[in-house]
């Protein structure tokens, strides 16, 4: 018996492999599902909603859902890209998103995914949540005012530091952020060269001591939108056949 | 035939847009043959002549001056636009809505490192306009019709957004004209 699948992402004839998500299959055969939560290095958390594609018409998110032979799955549909931006457009009205001063502007994920969907403003009201700063950190900056509780440093940190640093705190309006120890990051056993530093989507965690180093204009998502480069791949493969 | 007439304002601002809208560079000669400015910066005229097409606002709601200027733009503008991302989301003013006003201006005029008043006063006179509880963006004091994002938005963003709009065309910014820093 083979183990590949085959099945559809908007109409276009998808191969994955046995045990592959659609997120992972759709990202090897060249087809971009925007996400935030989700990175290659670590297991799904489907928390941001954002790669939700209709599997034979039912809403599910791409992350978790594994490839099935024959399944028909949407994922540039007009309804599915408004539910997107509108999850992107709530990102930036629950938090304190100061793309202006923010070290990690044109590098950012939420900002990026922004300029994809061309958002020029948020229709729904800024809420400017108090959010803390925890700058007790020599080398790391934890400032919750940007994050978007994607839980990528709670998984990084769980299952590739093997430490556990961070973990969610509360619920619903309240959720946050928290830290493994009494009040600071500065009592954890955190390190500069932790996994979980590095996977912060937006300006969230921040190494200390670099911010602006790479001029505007030569940062990640200044010319070409996120996802382009898993969408490049898709050209050179038709111009290859 | 009457030319189109613009009016621009800087409200809770740094007058960052506005210059953003002089490096449009030698495209303000053909921008003046198009458009006549009424009520703006630009040529210092303080009140509005009548109505305009189109108005500019940079800046958010900081203080009661800001909110009456405002309001004096929907009125007399058929369009209104928030350009760069204080008039959109408030903005650096906008840094003071998670601490309460006693504490900014107690940090301001009393407390601060730098501050020398020995009478403890904060400025209170008369013609000074009263601070608002917080910042507010132009779209929750008046019906905003465009937002122009970018800190400041780039002088082309500004250049193809007026040209759009005074030739009754759709706005097609390019993937990078749209930026919020």
């Amino acid at each position: 018996m083979s183990d590949t699948i085959t099945f559809t992402v908007d109409g276009v004839e998808v191969t994955g492999r046995k045990g592959q998500t659609i997120i992972q299959a759709a990202d090897d055969a060249g087809i971009y599902i925007p996400r935030l939560c989700w990175t290659k290095k670590l297991k799904p958390g489907a928390s941001c909603r954002l790669c939700t594609v209709l599997v034979n018409n039912r809403p599910t998110a791409s992350c978790t859902q594994p490839i099935g032979e024959g399944m028909v799955v949407l994922n540039e549909t007009e309804q599915l890209i408004t539910y997107r931006k509108n999850l992107v457009e709530m990102l930036f009205v629950e938090g304190n998103h100061f793309c202006m001063f923010c070290e990690k502007s044109g590098n950012c994920e939420l900002q990026a995914m922004a300029y994809r969907f061309g958002i020029a403003a948020p229709k729904f009201p800024y809420m400017f949540p108090k959010r803390e700063l925890d700058a007790s950190h020599p080398d790391i900056f934890l400032d919750r005012n940007r994050c978007i509780l994607c839980g990528r440093c709670v998984r990084a940190s769980r299952d590739l530091d093997g430490k556990g640093v961070f973990q969610f705190v509360g619920r619903g309006n309240h959720k946050k952020i928290g830290v493994n120890a009494e009040a600071r990051l500065a009592d954890t056993n955190v390190d500069v060269s932790d996994d979980a530093v590095g996977s912060c989507p937006v300006g969230a965690i921040l190494k200390k001591r670099v911010g602006f180093a790479v001029p505007v204009g030569q940062r990640l998502y200044d010319h070409q939108p996120i996802g382009s480069d898993t969408e490049a791949k898709a050209r050179r493969s038709a111009r290859g056949k | 035939m009457e030319k189109p007439k613009v009016a621009t304002t800087s409200l809770a601002g740094c007058f960052g847009c506005h210059m953003s809208l002089l490096d449009i560079d030698d495209r303000i000669l053909k921008l003046i043959q198009l458009v006549d400015f009424d009520k703006s910066p630009v040529d210092d005229i303080k009140k509005f002549s009548g109505d305009c097409l189109v108005g500019l606002i940079e800046g958010g709601c900081a203080n009661e001056e800001n909110v009456e200027v405002l309001r004096q733009f929907r009125r007399h503008c058929s369009i209104l636009i928030a350009v760069g991302d204080c008039a959109i989301m408030g903005g650096l003013p906008a840094m003071r809505n998670g601490i309460p006003l006693q504490e900014c201006l107690d940090e301001a005029y009393r407390n601060g490192p730098s501050v020398y008043n020995p009478s403890g006063r904060v400025p209170n006179a008369d013609e000074l306009p009263l601070i608002l509880n917080r910042v507010y963006p132009c779209s929750e004091v008046v019906k905003i019709d465009y937002h122009l994002p970018g800190c400041p938005p780039p002088a082309d963003t500004l250049w193809e957004a007026v040209v759009a709009l005074l030739n009754g065309k759709p706005l097609n910014l390019p993937y990078e004209l749209i930026k919020y820093d």
